[in-house]
């Protein structure tokens, strides 16, 4: 049986979430495909409150703005049909989008497509980086943030970027031990505010380290770090051995683009993006007609900038679809705002100047 | 060892589900209702989920969303059952997984 429908939202996520609550806002029918069992994305795991402005409920935690969120999709007259442990697993040149929805193989034909699959974690190399214990900064965040169970004892955090500094604290949170933040490059990348929090506590931040190696027989019992010069040479005589049953890995995300490649669309390969990023024009519509993105997937940001893209990217898909409220003028000219502002200051100028490779046309 | 189970938190209230009882390579054990199976294994203390097929290296979870497999056991005799994202169910019958794994018949 094939579905036919507006348009299909792949993703639950804070992208996701808005571009279905948009669109649907403005008449059109939706079709929300989420991989998990529940709607949310990594917002169901963020325990901080969020920074931005009111526009993107700052000062809320993420937890509770997934919640909202989720709740606004039943307000719409059922225009909008939400699938849970959906994932999306093919997209045809014919426009037709495969479906693993509880098991059953489901075929959908949408008029648009807005992706919204948002990011894997990157990884790192260095000897016995397979060890149980070695796990990722989200992973370690889901276990006691969703789960409510601690991994481990002794945590050593690999990188001090925002996310491996707000985890480190949640760590803490859970009365979890972090033995030190170890971090490549000579300063931190993550934001004062966390980098105080975590050092008041005291975690020590080791700027200029790097991690060599982890030991342990069935799994993690300790890791090996060293101080680096410039060039990321090992400077002779640092070596030092840290007891830790987890170590944390913190280096960044790469886009979940496989669905896009698939679709065709033209991608770019941008480092400062976070890896291989779909061309799109200034509508999040990507070189394949109808495609829309939103989120990470589009390059590495925030929660904050998800949820506007995904504002936008819901907004333009539904006006393309000929669903285009009074208020679509102001509405683009606010989320447009909204990005330029989320985007400015000196520690945006990676994203930015990533952001400019990225325009098609 | 101390509870891996988080019971105070400044921020979240975890509540205590029903327990749930499997078994992990023929021990019983428990686990919470929410748990993943992962995520109620780890709570017993156990990190290696499976061996690589090849290099026989022990192998944990490391993304916890469903993106990596690194965590693929064998769940009711069904190989390949990505645990950190599976809901725990009573009665699942869990094992080490040492192979590529078997096919099911979808």
């Amino acid at each position: 049986m094939m579905y036919n429908i507006d348009l299909v939202i792949v993703g639950g996520g804070p992208a996701g979430l808005m571009a279905a609550n948009t669109a649907a806002e403005a008449g059109a029918k939706v079709l929300l495909l989420e991989r998990d069992g529940h709607l949310g994305g990594q917002l169901v795991k963020q325990t901080h409150k969020f920074f931005g402005s009111e526009k993107q409920h700052a000062s809320m935690r993420g937890i509770d703005i997934s919640t909202m969120l989720g709740e606004r999709l039943d307000a719409f007259d059922g225009r909008v049909t939400v699938w849970t442990n959906a994932t999306a697993i093919g997209f045809y040149e014919d426009g037709v989008i495969t479906v693993d929805h509880d098991g059953v193989y489901k075929k959908v034909k949408p008029e648009r497509v807005v992706v919204a699959t948002g990011a894997s974690e990157k990884f790192l190399s260095f000897p016995n980086n397979d060890l149980p214990g070695i796990y990722g900064a989200g992973a370690v965040q889901t276990m006691m943030n969703v789960y409510g169970i601690r991994p481990g004892h002794r945590v050593l955090m690999i990188g001090a970027g925002n996310i491996g500094l707000i985890v480190s604290y949640q760590l803490m949170q859970a009365g979890v031990s972090v033995a030190a933040i170890v971090e490549g490059l000579p300063h931190i990348g993550g934001y004062a505010v966390h980098a105080c929090k975590v050092r008041r506590a005291g975690v020590p931040i080791l700027t200029s380290h790097t991690i060599l190696r982890a030991d342990g027989t069935e799994s993690v019992e300790s890791a090996t770090i060293a101080r680096i010069d410039r060039s990321w040479n090992v400077i002779p005589g640092t070596k030092k051995t840290i007891d830790c049953d987890v170590i944390c890995i913190s280096v960044g995300l790469t886009p979940l683009a496989e669905l896009l490649w698939q679709a065709g669309c033209e991608m770019r390969y941008i480092p400062s993006l976070g890896g291989s990023v779909p061309l799109r024009n200034d509508c999040l519509e990507t070189t394949v007609k109808g495609v829309y993105v939103a989120g990470d997937v589009t390059g590495i940001e925030e929660a904050s900038a998800a949820m506007v893209e995904g504002h936008l990217a819901g907004l333009e898909a539904a006006a393309s679809l000929g669903f285009k409220s009074d208020n679509y003028d102001a509405e683009r000219k606010d989320c447009m705002d909204q990005l330029a502002a989320l985007r400015s200051g000196p520690t945006a100028e990676k994203i930015r100047s990533g952001l400019a490779c990225a325009e098609s046309r | 060892m101390r509870d891996r189970r988080i019971t105070e938190h400044p921020i979240l209230d975890f509540k205590t589900g029903e327990v749930i009882h499997f078994t992990f390579d023929g021990k019983p054990m428990e686990g919470r209702e929410g748990d993943t199976i992962a995520s109620a294994l780890h709570a017993n203390g156990v990190k290696v989920l499976g061996y690589h097929f090849i290099t026989n290296r022990p192998r944990g979870f490391y993304c916890a969303i469903g993106n990596c497999s690194s965590c693929l056991m064998i769940v009711n005799g069904k190989s390949n059952v990505r645990t950190c994202t599976e809901p725990l169910r009573p009665g699942m019958v869990v094992e080490t997984q040492t192979d590529r794994g078997v096919p099911d018949d979808v």
